[in-house]
C-alpha cells in the first residue's frame, strides 16, 4: 500500500478519520450511513479519484472525529474495500479495513413486499449467511439476497 | 422473548423434535385431560384459516384450557391501523400463550421480540408453519415406527410448497433419502438441494412420476399444483395431470408405504386412492391435534410425561 500522506493532506488533517478506497458509485450512500451529514466538524469528500485497485474511488475526511467500529462497519456491505485511517497529530496511527458484522441492523431494506419489516414501523435485521460472495438473509421472512443487490435504506 | 416459542421448525433441535413426538404420542393415547386448567390461550388469526384454527382450539379445549381471540383481522383494531406490536402487547396482558397466523412473512418472529409471552406460529404467509411440519413428522413416525433411514418422495409443487421445504429441513437429522418429482417450473429450489449436498443427504430429482420411484418409497408426500404458480398456462395444462396419483400406480409399492398430503387436495390424488390402506392423508390431519397439543404444552412449560 502506498504512503498516502500527500493525498491525505488535501485538507491537512491534524486529528480525525480518513475513510479511503470507497467505490465511487456508493460514496454518497456511505456518507449517509455514517451519519456524516449531521456532523458540524470539517468534512472533505472526494469522489472519482484515481485508484489502482478500484479504477476510481471516493474518500471521506472528517476532522476531530473518531467513529466507533460499529458505525464504520455499517458501510462494510456496500464498500467492503474501504480502509479507515485514524489520524492524530498529522500521523496515521491506525489503519484497518471495515468488517462485515454477522448481523446487519437497520441498513438494508428487505426485498420481499410481504415481509413484516415492510409493513410495520420497525428496524430491519439481516444475517450474513455467506461472505464470499456476500449473501444476507432477512431475520424475519428468510428472504435471501446477494450483498451486491441489497437495497440500502 | 420466550424460549418456548415456536416460530420455525429450524429453531428446534433433533432432541426437541423427538421430545415433541413423544408428547404427541402421549396425547394420542390421552387426548383429554385438565393439564391446561386455569390457562388462557389466544388464537390470533389475522388471516383466516379455519382448518388450522379449529385444530389449535380443539387442542386447547381438550386439555382444559380457555381460548380468546379472533378468526380474521377485520373484526379487530388491526383494521383500524393498529400495529402488530401494539396488538400483541395488548393481548399479552391477558394470556399465557399466543397462537398466531398472519399473512405477512416474519410476523411471528417479530411478535416474539415484543413480548415475553410464548408465541406459536400458525403460519406466516409463505414462510413457516411449524405445527404442520410436526404433524407431518408425527405421521411419518407413527406409520413407519421411526424417522430414520426412510425414502421420502415429494411430488407436485416443490418450488413454492413451504410444507415440503420445512419437512426437508426437519428430516435433516434422520438420514433420509429424498426423491423430488416435479415439472421443470416447480422443481425444488437450488438452495434446498445445496443444503442436502452440504449435509450429505441423498436425493434424486426427476420430472417423471414413475412406478419405479413409487416402489422404492416409504412415504409419498403429495402437494397441490396450482395454476397460478405457472407463468406459462400452456405448461400448466400440459403437466397438471402428470403429477396425479392413481390407485393403479400403487400395485407394486411397499406394503408399509403411506401417502401423505397437507390438504386440501384438488385433483393430485385421484379419489380411487382414498380406500387404499396406504392412503393416510385424512388420519394425517387428525394427527395435527396431537402434534399441536404437544407444541402447546411445550410452549407453556408443562410436561405431561413428568407426572
Ligand atoms: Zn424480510
Amino acid at each position: 500500500m502506498p504512503n498516502n500522506k500527500k493525498e491525505l493532506a488535501v485538507a491537512a488533517l491534524r486529528n480525525g478519520t480518513v475513510i479511503d478506497r470507497i467505490p465511487s458509485p456508493v460514496l454518497f450512500q456511505a456518507v449517509r450511513l455514517l451519519g456524516i451529514e449531521k456532523l458540524d466538524r470539517h468534512v472533505t469528500i472526494g469522489n472519482n479519484l484515481e485508484s489502482a485497485k478500484l479504477g476510481t474511488k471516493g474518500i471521506i475526511k472528517v476532522a476531530d472525529t473518531e467513529f466507533p467500529e460499529s458505525v464504520l462497519n455499517r458501510i462494510a456491505l456496500i464498500a467492503p474495500t474501504a480502509v479507515v485511517n485514524t489520524i492524530r497529530d498529522f500521523e496515521v496511527v491506525g489503519k484497518r479495513r471495515v468488517e462485515l458484522p454477522d448481523t446487519i441492523t437497520g441498513i438494508v431494506k428487505c426485498g420481499n413486499p410481504k415481509c413484516i419489516t415492510n409493513n410495520e414501523p420497525m428496524q430491519t435485521k439481516f444475517e450474513v449467511v455467506g461472505r464470499d460472495p456476500i449473501e444476507i438473509r432477512c431475520h424475519y421472512c428468510n428472504h435471501t439476497v446477494a450483498g451486491k443487490d441489497a437495497q440500502i435504506l | 422473548m420466550s424460549s418456548n416459542s415456536l416460530v420455525s421448525i429450524s429453531d428446534i433441535t433433533r432432541d426437541e423434535i423427538l421430545g415433541l413426538l413423544e408428547r404427541a404420542r402421549y396425547f394420542e393415547e390421552n387426548p383429554n385431560s385438565k393439564i391446561l386448567d386455569g390457562r388462557v390461550v389466544a388464537t390470533l388469526f389475522f388471516e383466516p384459516s379455519t382448518r388450522t384454527r379449529l385444530s389449535f382450539e380443539t387442542a386447547v379445549n381438550r386439555l382444559g384450557g380457555r381460548i380468546i381471540g379472533f378468526s380474521d383481522a377485520n373484526s379487530t383494531s388491526t383494521s383500524k391501523g393498529e400495529t402488530l406490536k401494539d396488538t400483541i402487547k395488548m393481548v399479552a396482558n391477558y394470556v399465557d400463550l399466543i397462537v398466531m397466523r398472519h399473512h405477512l412473512e416474519g410476523a411471528a418472529r417479530y411478535a416474539t421480540e415484543v413480548t415475553d409471552v410464548p408465541i406459536i406460529n400458525a403460519g406466516d404467509g409463505a414462510n413457516q408453519h411449524p405445527s404442520q411440519t410436526m404433524l407431518d413428522l408425527y405421521s411419518i413416525y407413527k406409520t413407519q415406527g421411526k424417522l430414520s433411514d426412510l425414502t421420502i418422495t415429494m411430488v407436485g409443487d416443490l418450488k413454492y410448497g413451504r410444507t415440503v421445504h420445512s419437512l426437508l429441513m426437519a428430516l435433516q437429522y434422520f438420514n433420509p433419502t429424498f426423491n423430488f418429482i416435479a415439472s421443470k417450473e416447480l422443481q425444488m429450489p437450488e438452495e434446498y438441494k445445496q443444503f442436502c449436498r452440504e449435509k450429505g443427504i441423498k436425493f434424486t430429482e426427476t420430472t417423471d412420476f414413475s412406478e419405479d420411484v413409487i416402489n422404492r418409497s416409504d412415504i409419498i408426500y403429495m402437494t397441490r399444483v396450482q395454476r397460478e404458480r405457472f407463468t406459462d398456462i400452456m405448461e400448466y395444462e400440459r403437466v397438471k395431470n402428470l403429477y396425479t396419483l392413481h390407485n393403479s400406480m400403487l400395485d407394486n409399492s411397499k406394503p408399509t408405504l403411506k401417502i401423505l398430503h397437507p390438504l386440501p387436495r384438488v385433483n393430485e390424488i385421484d379419489r380411487d386412492v382414498d380406500d387404499n390402506p396406504k392412503a393416510y392423508y385424512f388420519e394425517q390431519a387428525r394427527n395435527g391435534l396431537f402434534a399441536r397439543q404437544a407444541i402447546i404444552t411445550r410452549a407453556l412449560g408443562i410436561d405431561p410425561l413428568a407426572k
